[in-house]
């Protein structure tokens, strides 16, 4: 069957058809070689009688017509895995790049992967500590997850990742069976790294597998880099048990370069011309998170998009947010005014948060310090607007009262070292010293019980 | 025929849509086995050279030239005994038996039959040798769960004279139980499940007007925008604003009988969270799991995008086949958006026209005909049944003008606006209390005055006022302040806030307010509006609203949904007299 065809019937963008085709089987892996026997992979993206079109990762710049040859592989594309993956790196399309050769493949998996059946899930419910008190206090990280973060060119969200990564691998009882599978798509050479030797310092870059499409490397490639990635985490979860972290970033580069694709084969848009199928495509990478009941292992998501003009209504983060189990939502003003993490509170949301935390996970009155703080910080930007327009005198008592808890909620518990790393009792103590500052009725959000055993009285002189 | 069949083969393959040349023999919507591997597939278009195909499951490594088998059926959900606690794929495929043949990933090329086939049933045969049957008539009935009793409906257009019955018994889904002789003298056997197609809405006698409301224990539903047994709502939301939390509140609430909930393109740890959960919950009424009144159908945003397509109709024909049987079911589909993608997806596939935003011309159609199927009916046997429709709907970007939105708004009467500044204020339930509306009020104030109290439809409409009121004159306060306001004004913001804190806001997490009956959202208001009425009272003799903030009660109010329990209100009733005991004190005080 493994019949070689020469010449193509016509090359458009990143797609090449090629006629006189039988039996190839779609999604099919394609070999395409060049004049001087350079070689090249596609995949069959459509079939048509005897005749493929096929998607070529490298581009298909030098591909001419007549002396092109193809050679249908028989079955989609596959990645070797094995436990020997930690500590390597890879490109896009999961071959090996650091010069140590390929690896002993254990199994040969398929990187589409297959959707996990929604019985054989376990929901998640195991809090991760990352010793950042937005997150931990407010929009907790669970294992199984994924939680995505939001954030802009240009701000700091390389090392809120690389933070959280280094602060959750510490603590634990199962640090040993943590690692981490780092995607890049589309990410500049100086980013990647700087992952790299933050993983580096903290010593574990020989529990980090990492696959890398960089900037400069082809643009259809970064369409099968997650699914590479995301493979390889699974098997780690699910086949070796281990608790595995990835992160994927941009996966704003990722979808342009499906609008790229899409466009070329000449679909038909949706909007801001991605295709009409991005949901369903962003679906099947984000879903591979998770915990299930044959395993002990999890997959936990932090993916990292880049909202193209801080629009967080962009179809990307759009899309994802429906998605994802919650957001963390960086803030450009709060950045320029020099504060880190500058997490914006008001929207970012975890919504495995409720069932991790509390008594037997946390502290039982977890829920009810996020409720108010959330409560009270949304009332601190109403007053902020009048303020604005009323001037700061002019305002009730109780409205000074929240300008004074916004500034030193963003100063003392939004704010944090980039190295310092507080326990979520800390944080929580931190949340009622910045509650303390109102009066017992301000408290409106939680259970007068709580309030009776934490509140105490706080002044920020 | 058979030399025809063994030559339909596959011809074109793009993504799910697969084409087959040259073939005269399928029927549009027919179900077909494509493939080696018999991927289950349906119809979709016939033209002239060209027959079009959408499969239900991930058409990778399928090749040109491998067969398409044809049934001879259209799409169909297998209905009978063994449907309530299961969970289902989006073609009623179960995904509980899925696990066991394939592990925690979905194989593909999996025919597995809906029920279970070895189960025995305790049969109780309803009709004698001798009666004549027609559609709708019960043959059987049987315990499905501790809740529910199945009946086994005779087929409609189905007829004839019963000429064998069984004994009482216990029988498999498949095993004949009685036979009727139809018009035509033909033997018809009945068992204790029969097939339906799924884009069919099921027959019924008559549509009742609507006139009882799903009571669902959440506060702002209830009080404010009721949705009525029979009825359609919605409830769209950007993400974040409690739309999946909504619908586990309703399904776990409602007055219904059974509970149909669809996760139709959504996360997968939402289904699992809603199978572990309510298999815990204990039903109030019944000190049953709720399970017991549930199915689940889960096509994940991972699973194949055509079948997400047919979920919801499979998801509506169970619903009006217990609709049929007599039972209130409401339906919970979220999410009606992913759903429209889906159609958008395939239509792209199929390179129609786009109209808005590329979902395809039809979209308003097929969103009418799927909420049309709600409704109060009396069935081909008399009986009265309801399916009540709560669609969740994802607008992109939170923007309600999207097509999807807009178009669902023709079709429903209720709308549930859910708002991200109230999200973010972590308001919730994040009802937007003056985008949403529902039509259905005027159809329920009777039902609501015999059954809740005379006042309660007074205290909808001055409580609606007064959160109007407090809109326009935040309008002011957010350019000069609050404390200019004159003080009658004063009052009218401070009454809004508790309605605001005190009564629209209800905490899904504490045992107590996560559901709330009406004798005590009637109290709960009537405490509110009379702290109003004699607040006004107080402040039109020129006590400054300060005096009137003091009042013990303002912030005990805040605390009621908390502190008084959902059966003895008589601290409620206490705190209207300490009202009348304050103001009295206050205006005898300023009138010497």
């Amino acid at each position: 069957m493994n019949l070689e065809y020469l010449g193509l019937n016509s090359v458009n963008g990143p797609l090449i058809v090629v006629d006189g085709i039988e039996g190839a089987s779609f999604d099919e892996m394609v070999d395409i070689y060049m004049e001087g026997g350079k070689k090249r992979i596609g995949r069959v993206v459509e079939l048509q009688g005897n005749r493929a079109v096929v998607q070529v990762f490298e581009g298909t710049t030098g591909l001419s017509l007549a002396n092109t040859r193809t050679r249908f592989a028989g079955k989609p594309m596959e990645l070797a895995v094995s436990q020997e993956m930690l500590g390597r790196v890879f490109d896009g399309a999961g071959r090996p790049k650091d010069g140590l050769g390929p690896i002993r493949a254990d199994e040969y998996r398929n990187v589409n992967g297959m959707p996990i059946n929604p019985v054989s899930r376990v929901y998640p419910k195991n809090f991760i500590q990352t010793g950042i008190s937005t997150i931990d206090g407010l929009t907790s990280l669970i294992r199984g997850q994924k939680l995505p973060i939001f954030s802009g060119s240009g701000m700091c969200h390389d090392q809120l990742a690389v933070q959280i990564v280094q602060q959750a691998n510490i603590s634990g009882d199962e640090a040993d069976n943590f690692c981490i599978v780092f995607a890049a798509m589309g990410v500049k050479n100086d980013v990647a790294d700087y992952f790299k030797r933050s993983f580096e310092e903290s010593g574990v870059l020989e529990r980090v597998v990492m696959f890398l499409n960089l900037s400069n490397d082809p643009i259809i490639e970064r369409i099968i880099t997650p699914r590479c990635a995301l493979t390889a985490a699974e098997y780690l979860a699910y086949t070796h048990n281990m608790h595995v972290l990835v992160v994927m970033t941009d996966m704003t580069s990722y979808a342009e370069a499906c609008r790229e694709f899409s466009s070329s084969k000449g679909e038909i848009p949706g909007r801001k011309g991605f295709p009409g199928y991005m949901y369903s495509d962003l679906a099947e990478l984000y879903e591979r998170a998770g915990c299930i009941n044959t395993s002990s292992g999890s997959v936990t998501q932090i993916p990292i998009l880049t909202m193209p003009n801080d629009d967080i209504t962009h179809p990307i983060p759009d899309l994802t947010g429906y998605i994802t189990e919650g957001q963390i939502t960086l803030d450009r003003e709060l950045e320029q005014l020099g504060i880190y993490p500058p997490v914006a509170v008001l929207p970012s949301l975890s919504r495995l948060m409720k069932d991790g935390i509390g008594k037997g996970y946390t502290r039982e009155d977890h829920q009810a310090v996020a409720n108010q703080l959330f409560a009270c910080y949304a009332k601190v930007q109403d007053a902020r607007s009048l303020a604005s327009v009323i001037g700061e005198e002019e305002l009730t008592d109780i409205d000074k009262l929240y300008l004074k808890f916004g500034k030193e909620f963003e100063g003392r518990f939004v704010t944090q070292g980039r190295e310092e790393n507080r326990s979520i009792e800390q944080t929580l103590e931190l949340g009622w010293d910045l509650l303390g500052m109102f009066p017992k009725e301000e408290l409106d959000r939680m259970d007068p019980k709580m309030v009776e055993k934490y509140y105490r009285k706080t002044s920020f002189e | 025929m058979t030399q025809v069949n063994n030559n339909i083969v596959i011809e074109g393959i793009n993504g799910p849509v697969v084409t087959v040349k040259n073939c005269d023999i399928l029927h549009m919507q027919e179900m077909v086995y494509v493939g080696n591997e018999k991927l289950i597939g349906e119809v979709i278009g016939i033209r002239p050279d060209l027959t079009i195909i959408q499969v239900y499951e991930v058409t990778t490594g399928l090749k040109i030239g491998e067969p398409v088998i044809p049934t001879g059926h259209p799409m169909a959900a297998t209905l009978g005994p063994g449907i309530l606690t299961n969970i289902y794929d989006g073609i009623e495929r179960p995904l509980k038996i899925f696990e066991d043949t394939s592990g925690a990933f979905i194989q593909r090329g999996l025919n597995i039959g809906a029920l279970d086939e070895e189960k025995l049933w305790d049969v109780t045969i309803k009709v004698k040798v001798g009666d004549y049957v027609k559609g709708g008539d019960i043959y059987a009935t049987c315990p499905e769960t501790t809740l529910i009793e199945h009946r086994c409906l005779v087929a409609p257009y189905q007829s004839g004279e019963v000429i064998e019955v069984k004994p009482d018994g216990k029988y498999k889904v498949n095993d004949v139980v009685v036979v009727i002789k139809n018009i035509r003298g033909e033997r018809e056997e009945l068992t204790l499940c029969q097939v339906w197609p799924i884009r069919d809405p099921r027959p019924f006698t008559e549509r009742k007007p609507i006139d009882t409301p799903l009571v669902t224990g959440q506060r702002i539903v209830d009080a404010l925008f009721p949705i009525a047994k029979g009825g359609a709502s919605a409830i769209p939301g950007p993400f974040g604003s409690g739309k999946t939390v909504m619908q586990h509140q309703l399904a776990k609430w409602c007055d219904a009988d059974i509970i149909v909930y669809i996760g139709c393109g959504e996360r997968g740890n939402e289904m699992t969270q809603v199978l572990q959960e309510f298999a815990e919950l204990i039903d109030p009424k019944s000190g049953r799991p709720l399970m017991d009144r549930t199915v689940l159908i889960a096509n994940t945003s991972n699973m194949p995008v055509s079948a997400r397509e047919a979920s919801i109709y499979t998801g509506i024909t169970l619903a009006e086949y217990y609709r049929d049987m007599g039972y209130h079911v409401a339906i919970m589909a979220d999410s009606t958006s992913r759903w429209a993608e889906a159609l958008r997806e395939l239509s792209g596939r199929l390179e129609e026209m786009p109209a808005e935003e590329g979902f395809p011309a039809y979209l308003p159609s097929r969103l009418s005909q799927f909420y049309e199927r709600s409704g109060y009916t009396i069935g081909l046997n008399g009986r009265e049944g309801s399916v009540s429709i709560i669609g969740a709907v994802s607008p992109a970007g939170g923007d309600f003008s999207e097509p999807v939105t807009q178009n669902t708004k023709r079709f429903i009467r209720c709308f549930w606006a859910l708002d991200k500044d109230l999200a973010y204020a972590r308001h919730y339930p994040a009802i937007n209390w003056l985008n949403s509306y529902s039509e259905y009020i005027v159809d329920l104030e009777k039902w609501y005055t015999e059954h809740v109290g005379p006042k309660f439809n007074q205290f909808r409409k001055e409580t609606s006022v007064i959160l109007q009121e407090e809109n326009n004159l935040m309008e002011i306060v957010k350019l000069i302040g609050s404390d200019v306001l004159p003080d009658d004004q004063k009052l009218i913001l401070e009454i809004a806030r508790l309605i605001r804190v005190g009564f629209l806001q209800q905490n899904s997490f504490h045992e107590v307010d996560t559901y709330v009956p009406l004798e005590k959202q009637s109290k709960m208001l009537e405490v509110i509006l009379h702290l109003y009425k004699r607040g006004k009272e107080i402040v039109s003799k020129g006590v400054p609203m300060s005096v009137v903030r003091k009042c013990p009660v303002f912030d005990k109010i805040v605390n009621i949904k908390y502190d008084v329990s959902n059966s003895d209100f008589s601290i409620i009733d206490q705190y209207i007299k300490d009202i009348d005991v304050y103001a009295d004190n206050i205006i005898e005080e300023y009138n010497n």
